[in-house]
């Protein structure tokens, strides 16, 4: 605009320039300078003018953009939902479980040649509605976050874990305290919800019962280098596999887990773990080769070691279509201590049994379970169990012969299931499994089991 | 022997220290990735959670990913719920102070732009919504610039001695993006208003951005798998009122779009959807020239019949 003006000035310059050449007197010279004069003062303040509209468009288009960016600035904040009163209150989840189970009546159900440790394995036939779990979480503060697993059952409330945990403390520690799954082998951490099979292996289920639970402290560490290298050590009271009552720590754990990828499509994690335990009357009952009950327990210490591995593989890393997850774990655990017979009921019955004396066992065992998800929302798996009872002995010869639940059989066990995930929140399963766990007894089990998770979406483990 | 020698090397590479000197990034997503290394050059390392190939919603808190967010001075990720189902693990397995949330070490891009798609109602019947509205806001090139400006803000907080340097960066880069952004706005301007079809609601951003219209979606309900009864209702609806084409992200199965391409003769295009999601896709320009080819080229072939 300003320089078309300016162009058109100058042209009128040059079409006066000839009429100057022609004046003679000064007169007409002097009519001619007024008028350039005249002239030069009008294109002077056209420009004065045009400049000052020139700064008014440009002020006006700054404003413009500035209220543009206003309008931006408020739509992105329109975009993002507003936080409520109750935006404090901890993330909620709830599971429900429920199964229908079709299998033999065992009242004395136990895994034959291994005492047990926590309570005896589920009876439970027919339909039912198992444990519902609820789980709240939250940051305490800038430093802590806490979380709780309550788990109902009929007539009780069972705290499966109630711990806090630091919000990265730095250089690759963590802080854990209150009652936690242990970080030992590889599926303890993990909630019944999430296991693959709708039962616990039998490895888990003879050493622990659902898992290592740990009321005490953890202290992780991971190496800052590009293979996962994590080291961790617990102490506490060792909630599973011991009731002591006593000041110290009665169970010090130690693991260390390390993994990585190879290419673009396959994952894995090993581990090795060490747990040692000073356990105090943790009782157990039986019956006696005459098949009269009897119950004791057992004072002495307990030391495990577990090896783990998981692999896992989806095309690409792509898991939505087709993975595979291999898994297996072994362990190895020596008790020695003292057996002591306790019969409220009968005393008489414990008094010169025999049942009393140093008890003293070298027992092993592994699981291998391999699950294909062969489309989307269905799986396949296959799991063996084994376990071997090694030697137990009670003051010098083998228990077997004095307890009938601890005789010499190593329990194994075949299972295999299909389940189907609707959505990321809900699976139906089915599942057989060929069970020989108990000496002399092959029981063949039906299981269909739903597990629904309601509320805050988590995020599960490796 | 001879084997352990060979071996050593790659041994202690694996438990070699992650770089020290750059800036390490973990983007949870590689067009964050992509951003990162277009702002920080050479002053950054940066690792890529995930690929093209994969679904973000659907990953695992894989052992190497928490190795690499131990080391991580700074995450680039999406927001908006996106990486719900892995993230939250993996920011407590790391043990790592600088990226927890509300560090200058975590950065999220979706709070940054106007978000797409933000449900009313907020329930899980409806499928897998978010309710901070359709995360993936990467193909809005608009987007993208935005994001650059604060990821550079950002950079030059966490790396205060090379500030200038990535502000510089990002004013190079903004430059060269506003001017493709141009390019990209004429060349597709022929494929403002048409009708198509998605597999998943992937392509918000994208369609508003260059006005497509959506007019199906080949999933029943977000994240929730193409069922043939569905596929069947947006086969009739298709017939009714006709697409141009059928349109999925390259991490996702081929077969509903491709039924559904057959069904309705109309084209089925492979989006890359991120950064290294097909040829020629190695870095943000490429995946917005491939994007807005691949889109034209079906609507030119569809013209021609």
């Amino acid at each position: 605009m300003l320089q078309k003006s300016l162009t058109t000035c100058a042209v009128g310059l040059l079409l006066v320039t000839p009429a100057l050449a022609r004046a003679n007197d000064s007169a007409e010279l002097e009519k001619i300078r007024a008028e350039i004069q005249q002239l030069r003062e009008g294109y002077e303040t056209r420009i004065q003018a045009l400049e000052a509209k020139l700064r008014e468009t440009g002020a006006a288009a700054d404003r413009a953009e500035e209220s543009a960016q206003r309008a931006e600035t408020a739509a992105t904040q329109a975009s993002t939902p507003p936080a409520r009163a109750n935006a404090f209150n901890p993330e909620t989840s709830l599971i429900l479980q429920g199964a229908y189970k079709d299998k033999k009546n065992l009242p004395n159900r136990h895994i034959t040649g291994f005492l047990p440790t926590a309570g005896a394995p589920d009876n439970t036939r027919g339909f039912s509605a198992d444990a519902s779990e609820l789980s709240l979480a939250a940051n305490i503060d800038s430093w802590l976050r806490g979380y709780a697993n309550l788990v109902f059952m009929d007539g009780s409330v069972e705290v499966e874990e109630a711990y806090f945990e630091t919000l990265g403390l730095g250089k690759g520690f963590t802080l854990k305290g209150g009652r936690f799954r242990s970080g030992i082998g590889y599926q303890n951490e993990m909630h019944p919800h999430a296991w693959d099979f709708a039962d616990n292996n039998l490895m888990y289920q003879a050493l622990f019962g659902e898992g290592a639970l740990q009321d005490g402290v953890q202290l992780k560490w991971l190496a800052p280098t590009e293979l996962m290298v994590e080291l961790g050590a617990e102490a506490g009271r060792g909630a599973a596999i011991n009731n002591a009552n006593q000041n110290g720590a009665a169970s010090v754990n130690l693991f260390a887990h390390v993994g990585g990828d190879i290419g673009v499509s396959h994952a894995w994690r090993a581990g090795l773990s060490w747990m040692h335990a000073k356990v105090d009357h943790r009782s157990f009952s039986g019956n006696d080769l005459a098949a009269q009950p009897i119950t004791g327990d057992f004072t002495g210490k307990s030391r495990i070691w577990l090896a783990d591995f998981v692999y896992k593989w989806a095309p690409n890393g792509n898991a939505s279509y087709n993975n595979f997850k291999l898994q297996g774990e072994y362990f190895h655990r020596t008790e020695h201590g003292s057996l002591a017979c306790s019969d409220p009921l009968s005393p008489a019955l414990c008094a010169g049994s025999g049942l009393d004396g140093g008890y003293r066992s070298a027992q092993s065992g592994f699981y291998l379970q391999g699950v294909y998800q062969f489309m989307p929302r269905w799986r396949g798996g296959l799991r063996y169990d084994q376990l071997y009872r090694g030697s137990a002995d009670l003051n010098g010869s083998d228990i077997g012969n004095t307890i009938s639940e601890l005789a010499d059989h190593d329990p194994h066990r075949s299972t295999a299931m299909l389940d189907f995930s609707p959505s990321e929140f809900s699976l139906f399963r089915l599942q057989y499994a060929h069970d020989q766990s108990m000496a002399g007894v092959t029981d063949r089990q039906i299981t269909l089991q739903y597990i629904l998770s309601l509320g805050a979406h988590g995020a599960h483990r490796f | 022997m001879n084997t352990l020698w060979k071996l050593l090397p790659a041994l202690l590479l694996a438990f070699a220290p992650v770089a020290g000197a750059t800036v390490n990034v973990l983007a949870c997503e590689p067009e964050w990735g992509a951003l990162a290394r277009e702002l920080g050059g050479d002053k950054v390392s940066v690792y890529d959670a995930t690929t093209a190939m994969q679904d973000p919603h659907r990953i695992q808190a894989r052992p190497s990913l928490i190795a690499r967010a131990r080391s991580a001075d700074l995450l680039v990720c999406t927001g908006a719920e996106l990486e719900i189902g892995w993230l939250p693990i993996l920011l407590r397995q790391s043990g790592n102070a600088a990226i927890q949330p509300g560090k200058p070490g975590y950065f999220e891009a979706a709070p940054l732009v106007r978000r797409l798609e933000i449900p009313t109602r907020l329930d899980r019947a409806d499928g897998d919504i978010h309710p901070g509205g359709n995360p993936h806001i990467q193909l809005d090139p608009r987007n993208i610039a935005k994001v650059g400006v604060a990821l550079a803000q950002r950079l030059s907080e966490i790396d205060r001695g090379n500030a200038a340097f990535y502000q510089a960066r990002q004013k190079d880069f903004a430059q060269r993006w506003q001017s493709a952004m141009q390019r990209w706005e004429t060349q597709a301007a022929p494929l403002k208003g048409i009708a198509i079809v998605s597999q998943h609601k992937a392509f918000p951003y994208l369609y508003d951005w260059l006005g497509l219209r959506e007019v199906a979606t080949l999933e029943p309900k977000p994240g929730v798998e193409p069922s043939s009864s569905h596929l069947a209702e947006v086969l009739a609806q298709l017939q009714q009122q006709p697409a141009r084409m059928v349109i999925r992200a390259a991490y996702q199965d081929e077969r509903p779009a491709n039924w559904m391409s057959e069904k309705a003769k109309i084209p089925a295009v492979v989006l890359p959807f991120t950064v290294g999601g097909a040829d020629h896709t190695d870095d943000l320009f490429g995946l917005f020239e491939v994007t807005i080819s691949r889109l034209i080229a079906a609507a030119s072939r569809d013209d021609a019949k």
